[in-house]
């Protein structure tokens, strides 16, 4: 049997960041009210002319940039014509014939091999209003606009069909999250709708360069949806091939529930979008000195700062994968190895004690009161002998909620070491006295017996005792 | 004479020097507006009690002796495309009969903060389309010269108003002579200024490469008091020019020795009613009279205008008006089976012959398959139209050619052909394709119709063609003549 292989191309929609909209002073704010965020502009009624907001131009070059783009030297907005009610002009600006943002590309690990995911292209767009059915959106009898969402600034990401597989699809896009993210133009929330994307999918023989006939996935509304939807549309598209059947193309509904594809009505597939240049918005030219400087702009980026902990600050690479999936989490490393100058310490704690308290609470670092100084604050103690680790881990809950600095928790809470052999003799005693069966099993050689007697002695102390101290008197206690 | 027969400059004079208020000047223009709007009807809309109430204000800062505006206090009209705050907006179309915007164009702004007194909305072709104000869809403007005839279009209820002693001076657009050719059709003086020159903000689009808002009025100073009163750049609108403007009124000055003017001979070829081109030879000798030399040029690619224009403004016009769906306001059918069904019966019913005549040419010029041929075709053609009025200007100060090839015409003479109709616009089309000022004056009469005399310049060069059209009009005594509306009605 012919070994066949998936050619998909991804279009990534990123909603910005910017405070305003693309083209008027609208608030771009998620989840206010619905049409409170309008106003003539972005309702489009008639006389109203778009301005178009420079941040959103600056913001797309960046993103460009740190795709690996090349910033092309004219810009024209187009208008793409077709009629929804979400759309209220009837067409929709966006970068049709001269987009920004050119020949780009990401580069991700598969298998510990580099994979370089090419990018066609970049372009700025403003956004459509939402529709809210009542019902289902066949059988609805009626539907409401929501036009808040009209006029945001939007990214559209074209990458090359160089993407295989939903694996790939998915280190593609975690990638491409980090590096947005990286550059602060969108915080890329899949489940806020600030990141969308959409797959063309088809099927060829294994080394074939045709390319077979396409579907467009839609609605794959995170990250396991893509995937998922890749890896149904895939084998279902390899059966019809096999099966001497054609792929239709079509645009493809991703049903999260029933964890199918499914055709929409393929009434609207031919549309012809009828673009031209609009022509109330200028066209302009870029100066390469203002890339220049865009680029001087760019944060160190996901790539270059693994490349840094790895070589500089020794991490293993594991460790400066984790610590740079997130800007926030990567900036709370370096502050904080800043302070305590131990990079893997602060890498341990990261991955292990605040990955736990983050994922429990289900937030992002810097969405929580945690700070780099306080958690070098923390380390400090635990390499000064004041508290011990396990403690410490207790001491970090207590940070995580309540934001205050760990010195003043453990003194509050009285969790100071106990580093005094005067304080520890008596209860160790009394451990040994209390369990006279263990204590036999220890002469016994049974080494499981020490641990216990160590446990009941923490346990006694709320774990405050230092554990090489303890371990060393209780084995003289019990050998003398 | 009545005051509703002056003008705005004279009425400013009068009113500085205490010689009339402002409400007299108002009472004599609703006067008028009462004598006459039965058979001209110029106006869709009047708003006369804002409007006294606009003058009464003025009449309070003369009498606190305050200074005013030069444009304080004079009745103006708007036509319909004009966003009103509060005040509804139709186009002269059935798609919008229920549109009030909730915003001022800033044209109306820049009037307001004149102190001007508006007296209402005037009709015009539906979305501006058209030469004869004949696609309203609410009723016929008539000329007031004769009115068996049509006023002009798409301007027709600005000129006609203004010709008739209804307004004062009006605001009409122009996008591809729809204020310069009714202009000419009425006797009055009218100007589309260079593209950028006025804010389009507010400015209910046809099509947005070649609009701009320009004044209707009785002469030539008026033009310049109005140009001043709307002109400059506007942050809502991407496409007014930043630069400085100069006071136009310094334009006004009797002297064109030795002006250097051309005659583009295409102007002057067939379809050119032989009585117009008697009017205006007559018109070229006064200037030369007064010192301009005058020689024939040539403007190669204006046979493709009139097509190159019938492309980009329809297909400019097929998006701009996508909009109107039936969905946020307007127009919109009760009965839709669905939203699909809603859109094309809203628009099918809301719109008028001539504008879906436009909507599917312009879908059709755009379409795929399509664009290279037409559209990007005319893009190119309208740089060679632009390039021919460059070369001119190297060699001239500006141009003349008659407004229109004939006078104004009977109603329903044209409406039934299209492409007859779209030809009285034929001087006029390539001044908006290639971006640059015109003005219309009247140049004398035929048969007792008015002719319009065009002058035409290089981008922002209006003080030049104002001082132009000033030294002719200074010279003559075509702009005095006042319409007499019939017998039984005067």
């Amino acid at each position: 049997m012919q070994e066949m292989e998936a050619v998909i191309g991804l279009e990534i929609h990123v909603e910005m960041n910017t405070e305003t909209k693309i083209f008027c002073g609208c608030r771009t704010a998620f989840g206010a009210e619905t049409n409170t965020q309008v106003c003539p502009i972005c309702l489009g009624l008639p006389g109203h002319k778009p301005v178009l907001n420079q941040k959103a131009v600056e913001w797309h070059a960046k993103a460009a940039l740190a795709l690996n783009c090349e910033i092309a030297p004219y810009v024209q907005f187009d208008r793409k014509n077709y009629f929804y009610a979400d759309l209220p002009k009837g067409y929709q600006i966006s970068q049709f014939f001269y987009p920004m943002g050119i020949n780009g590309h990401v580069d991700i690990e598969v298998n510990g091999e580099t994979r370089r995911i090419r990018i066609r292209q970049i372009h700025l767009e403003e956004d459509t209003g939402k529709l809210l059915h009542m019902g289902n959106i066949t059988a609805s009898p009626s539907s409401l606009v929501d036009f808040n969402r009209a006029g945001v600034p939007l990214l559209e990401i074209v990458t090359q069909p160089d993407v295989r597989n939903a694996e790939e699809a998915r280190l593609f896009l975690q990638k491409l999250r980090t590096i947005i993210q990286y550059t602060g133009v969108s915080d890329c929330k899949m489940e806020e709708g600030s990141m969308r994307c959409d797959a063309n999918v088809s099927v060829r023989p294994k080394g074939s360069d045709i390319l077979g006939q396409k579907t467009e996935l839609k609605n794959m509304n995170s990250f396991r949806a893509v995937t998922r939807g890749i890896d149904y549309e895939i084998p279902r598209q390899i059966d019809l091939v096999l099966d001497g059947e054609e792929v239709i193309p079509q645009t493809r509904h991703w049903d999260e529930a029933k964890g199918v594809t499914r055709a929409m009505r393929t009434k609207y597939l031919a549309t012809d979008y009828r673009c031209f240049p609009d022509p109330n918005v200028p066209p302009f030219k870029n100066d390469p000195a203002w890339v220049e400087e865009i680029r001087q702009s760019l944060p160190e980026l996901p790539d270059a700062r693994y490349a840094r902990l790895v070589k500089e600050d020794g991490l293993p690479p594991y460790d400066a994968e984790v610590i740079t999936a997130s800007k926030a989490m990567a900036d709370f490393y370096d502050q904080t190895v800043a302070l305590v100058k131990e990079p893997k310490t602060v890498s341990n704690w990261l991955m292990g004690e605040v990955g736990r308290c983050l994922n429990t609470a289900g937030k992002e670092i810097q969405e929580t009161a945690l700070t780099p100084k306080h958690l070098a604050e923390l380390l400090g103690l635990v390499k000064k002998g004041v508290i011990t680790g396990k403690i410490a881990k207790d001491v970090m809950d207590e940070m995580f909620r309540s934001g205050q600095d760990p010195e003043t928790i453990v003194k509050e809470k009285g969790l100071v070491q106990i580093a005094d052999q005067s304080e520890l003799d008596p209860v160790i005693d009394r451990v040994i006295q209390a369990n006279p069966k263990v204590v036999e099993d220890f002469h016994a050689g049974k080494d499981r017996a020490l641990g216990f007697l160590v446990g009941q002695v923490m346990k006694e102390t709320r774990g405050k005792a230092n554990p090489q101290m303890l371990n060393e008197l209780l084995r003289r206690k019990l050998q003398g | 004479m009545e005051l509703c027969e002056l003008t705005a400059n004279e009425l400013h004079r009068m009113l500085t020097g205490k010689d009339v208020r402002a409400e007299e000047i108002c009472l004599s223009v609703f006067r008028r507006i009462d004598k006459t709007e039965d058979q001209v009807k110029a106006y869709l809309a009047l708003h006369p009690e804002e409007a006294l109430e606009q003058a009464r204000a003025v009449d309070r800062k003369i009498a606190k002796g305050e200074e005013i505006s030069p444009l304080a206090g004079i009745p103006i009209a708007l036509k319909d495309n004009l966003c009103t705050k509060g005040h509804r907006t139709t186009c002269a179309s059935k798609i919008l009969y229920n549109f009030v915007p909730p915003y001022n164009a800033t044209v109306v702004d820049k009037l307001n903060g004149q102190d001007v007194v508006i007296i209402g909305k005037t009709n015009m072709d539906e979305f501006a389309m058209g030469s004869s104000t004949e696609n309203s869809a609410y009723q016929q403007t008539c000329n007031p010269w004769n009115p068996d005839c049509v006023p002009g279009g798409s301007s027709g209820g600005s000129a006609a108003a203004v010709a008739a002693g209804e307004a004062i001076c009006a605001l009409g657009s122009d996008t591809g002579g729809s204020i310069r050719q009714p202009a000419a059709f009425c006797g009055v003086v009218g100007m589309k200024p260079t593209y950028g020159t006025v804010s389009r903000y507010g400015l209910v689009a046809f099509a947005s490469s070649l609009d701009q808002i320009g004044p209707l009025s009785k002469d030539v100073t008026d033009c310049a008091l109005m140009l001043n009163a709307i002109c400059g750049h506007d942050p809502m609108d991407s496409t007014s020019v930043p630069t400085e403007l100069p006071d136009y009124r310094e334009a006004l000055v009797t002297d064109i020795d030795g002006f250097r003017i051309g005659i583009p001979a295409e102007y002057f070829a067939a379809g050119l009613d032989d009585h117009v081109r008697r009017v205006i030879e007559e018109a070229i000798t006064v200037l030369e009279q007064r010192g301009a030399r005058v020689e024939e040029t040539t403007l190669p690619h204006t046979e493709y205008a009139l097509p190159t224009y019938y492309i980009i403004a329809p297909a400019e016009a097929s998006s701009n008006l996508a909009r109107y769906d039936g969905v946020r306001y307007g127009y919109r059918v009760e009965d839709a089976k669905d939203v699909l069904d809603m859109f094309s019966r809203s628009r099918s019913r809301g719109f008028g012959a001539e504008v879906k005549r436009r909507v599917m040419l312009g879908t059709y010029a755009l379409s795929a398959g399509y664009y290279d041929a037409y559209y990007l075709e005319a893009l190119k053609v309208r740089t060679l139209i632009r390039r021919d009025f460059e070369r001119a200007f190297e060699k001239y100060d500006c141009l003349i050619s008659p407004t229109t090839p004939s006078t104004a015409f009977r109603f329903g003479e044209k409406v039934d052909d299209p492409v007859t109709m779209y030809l009285s616009d034929v001087f006029t089309l390539a001044v908006n394709l290639a971006g640059l000022p015109g003005v219309s004056i009247p140049a004398g009469f035929v048969d007792g119709m008015p002719v319009g005399l065009q002058f035409i310049g290089k981008p922002f060069s209006e003080s030049t063609l104002l001082r132009a059209a000033y030294t002719f009009e200074q010279s003559t005594t075509h702009h005095l003549k006042r319409p007499s509306l019939t017998p039984e009605v005067e």
